[in-house]
């Protein structure tokens, strides 16, 4: 995968060996390993064949409703006083969020490979919601983990997966939430090694996982260079995205890594504040470790073991992030910055008010960054937010946390 | 490929082999449920009839772990366990015993944040023997395989029911001191071994390697042990301990006073499968 005769781009990562600098690689136990150079190989010659390329592509235009819109956030902006807001609209994909396009892409390659059952962790239920939706499509049976904490908190997706024909395994082991899902899948993938695969939810885990999500994803920056093009006759300024895992802020960022005028911002969960310890910001407040097959940014103590993370936001509540964020971050080509549960509350109600759209409490805290930021820069300043997810499943955790009642009218 | 040094497992091995024996080898999670228990645990395995003690390294996130081995963990850890105090234990060990080989098995990421130049040093220092990291295939060798074994510390390699022959050598390439076989895919404690299964698999490592072949993941009983013990050069047993021990806890997950003798009584019935 190394391009020597391009010494310039950031774009050709990672190595032979999955590695992203220091970060990435193949930490799993032997019984796996043999998988994973087996998801490797599959993944690589999928890569080569053009028929593969021309299946995502029919399955992104008909079945997600790809392109997602760019959207000018006219309203948005004006209240905010500074750059000119473009929404990605992801929120309006097939099952609301990003994550059905890289379910789309590994579904594929699993049935490429021959693999008779699908696996995978979710936080939020996105991507839970998401591979239940292409195991369905596809005629897979389909276990989903997912911590007790994160049911209790995103019930309507486990409905919905549950709709879909999912098994929903509810994880009691550890801090019950999206750190303990990945483990006991990977358990269950050790045990079933011979017909099942596991699709991996993040640009994060073992090789090639990181580097084959962030490519599905990639048709998110793809669309939005072709998009702004079109509409400001140029690239834009300032990207900005909310990272957990961080596979929807890869997928923005990626195509514009080159493009070293291109302003890019990356917004972590700083829960109930990065100085109160609950919270879920790797970049700003972990150190690199190894931890779910890769090496990365992580929250952990002096004796390396794992913390939990916190964030209101079950889906950027991890205590780890994708090895390429980790790499980028120390380069310093991104920018890593967080935002708090409280602002991040504020900005999902700001949204839903000027713009009548309820974002993702994820994405809520890509808009929070978005209100601080915006201001600061120039009215010709063209900045992208990738609006990662829609907020229907968020309902309840708002409606909890502003004091309101679901359903009740006052 | 065999290390260029020798440690206290090639001693072992050399000298079972003279004996005409397979080893019994012991696996409790350091600090559990306690320091103090736990080193007395240790202390008496070797009497007990272990032959080679593993000491598992707490982790917060043991991914191929099964329940047993997974509270063990996190017993060991909510009493505040740390890399430094297992090395401690060994240390401790060290000075009533010279002989018996200390094998330690985890996860890398405590050994890296220990610093892996750092953690060597003081584990040789400890009396550490060999290592055993489940989440570093020789793919990670470079991480701390090559570094142990310029140490002077074998760095023991799991092999799998998915490792092919074609892979194996690249398994085998740095391996030292035992190959280790996990006999079931799947996680530890949850599922038995199939013997024929196993001696199929051992034949199959024994003709790409000299090292002994210790078989663990799913060796419940002495029965077990001894059938295994029939076609392996050691045979491992982990969660079935870690149980007996958790059995010994009392409500609020105390040790009662009967906890160490009953361990320490479960192990020698598990030995006496290497020895009749």
């Amino acid at each position: 995968m190394s391009n020597h005769d391009q010494p310039n781009t950031l774009r050709t990562g990672p190595d032979e060996n999955g590695r992203f600098g220091i970060f990435g690689g193949r930490f799993v136990a032997e019984t796996l390993m043999p998988l994973i150079l087996d998801v490797e190989k599959a993944y690589d010659a999928a890569k080569a064949d053009p028929e593969f390329a021309q299946q995502m592509t029919y399955y992104f235009n008909q079945y997600v409703g790809r392109p997602s819109p760019l959207y000018f956030a006219e309203r948005l902006s004006e209240h905010l006083g500074g750059a000119k807001i473009y929404l990605k609209r992801e929120d309006l994909n097939h099952t609301g969020a990003h994550k059905i396009n890289n379910c789309i892409g590994q579904i594929l390659l699993a049935k490429r490979m021959g693999k008779g059952r699908i696996i995978a962790e979710t936080g939020a239920g996105q991507h839970g919601v998401a591979t239940a939706t292409v195991c369905a499509l596809f005629d897979l049976p389909c276990t989903v983990y997912m911590g007790t904490k994160d049911i209790e908190r995103q019930a309507p997706n486990v409905f919905r997966m549950q709709m879909l024909g999912a098994e929903v395994k509810p994880v009691t082991v550890g801090s019950n939430s999206l750190k303990d899902a990945m483990n006991e899948a990977m358990r269950d993938w050790v045990a079933n090694v011979e017909d099942t695969y596991y699709l991996i939810g993040t640009a994060a885990g073992p090789h090639p996982y990181p580097e084959m999500v962030r490519d599905f994803q990639c048709v998110i920056g793809n669309e939005v260079r072709d998009q702004i093009i079109e509409a400001e006759g140029r690239l834009p300024d300032t990207l900005v995205a909310c990272i957990g895992g961080g596979s929807n802020a890869l997928g923005l960022f990626h195509p514009f890594l080159d493009d070293a005028d291109v302003r890019i911002v990356a917004v972590e969960a700083a829960g109930k504040g990065i100085e109160s310890g609950e919270h879920a910001a790797s970049l700003s407040a972990g150190s690199p470790g190894v931890l779910h097959g890769n090496r990365t940014y992580l929250l952990q103590d002096d004796d390396g073991q794992i913390k939990e993370a916190h964030s209101i936001s079950a889906g950027l509540d991890y205590p780890g992030i994708g090895p390429e964020h980790s790499w980028l971050h120390d380069i310093g080509r991104a920018e890593y910055v967080s935002i708090t549960d409280d602002e991040a509350l504020s900005a999902f109600q700001l949204l839903t008010r000027l713009e009548g759209i309820i974002p993702a409490l994820e994405s809520a805290h890509a808009i929070a960054h978005v209100e601080k930021l915006a201001p600061t820069l120039a009215k010709d300043n063209i900045l992208i937010l990738n609006l990662s997810g829609r907020g229907d499943k968020d309902l309840a955790t708002v409606a909890a946390h502003t004091g309101s009642k679901l359903g009740g009218v006052s | 490929m065999s290390a260029s040094f020798e440690t206290r497992i090639d001693r072992k091995f050399a000298a079972l082999k003279k004996e005409g024996r397979a080893a019994f080898i012991s696996f409790l999670t350091a600090g559990d449920p306690d320091l103090d228990t736990s080193l007395k645990i240790i202390k008496g395995l070797p009497d007990a009839g272990a032959d080679i003690i593993e000491i598992g390294i707490p982790f917060s996130d043991p991914m191929a772990d099964g329940p047993a081995i997974q509270a063990s963990s996190g017993r060991a850890l909510s009493r505040g366990q740390t890399l430094s105090k297992t090395l401690g234990m060994v240390a401790d060990f060290r000075i009533g015993d010279d002989i018996t080989p200390i094998v330690l098995m985890g996860y890398y990421n405590p050994i890296y944040k220990y610093g892996v130049e750092k953690f060597l040093v003081d584990a040789k220092k400890a009396g550490v023997d060999g290592l055993i990291i489940v989440d570093l295939p020789p793919e990670e060798e470079n991480e701390l395989c090559m570094p142990a074994l310029r140490a002077g510390i074998n760095f023991i390699y799991l092999t799998a029911p998915t490792t092919t022959d074609a892979r194996l050598g690249r398994v085998l390439e740095h391996a030292s001191g035992f190959v280790y076989y996990v006999s079931i895919t799947g996680i530890t404690g949850t599922r038995s071994a199939n013997v024929d299964d196993v001696a199929k698999a051992v034949a199959r490592i024994r003709k790409q390697t000299d090292l002994p072949v210790a078989v663990g993941f799913g060796i419940n009983t002495a029965q077990a042990v001894k059938e295994i013990a029939g076609v392996a050069d050691a045979a491992v047993v982990g969660s079935a301990l870690v149980n007996t021990l958790q059995a010994g806890l009392d409500g609020g997950g105390n040790a009662t006073p009967t906890l160490v003798e009953d361990v320490l009584s479960f192990a020698s019935e598990l030995a006496s499968g290497v020895r009749k």
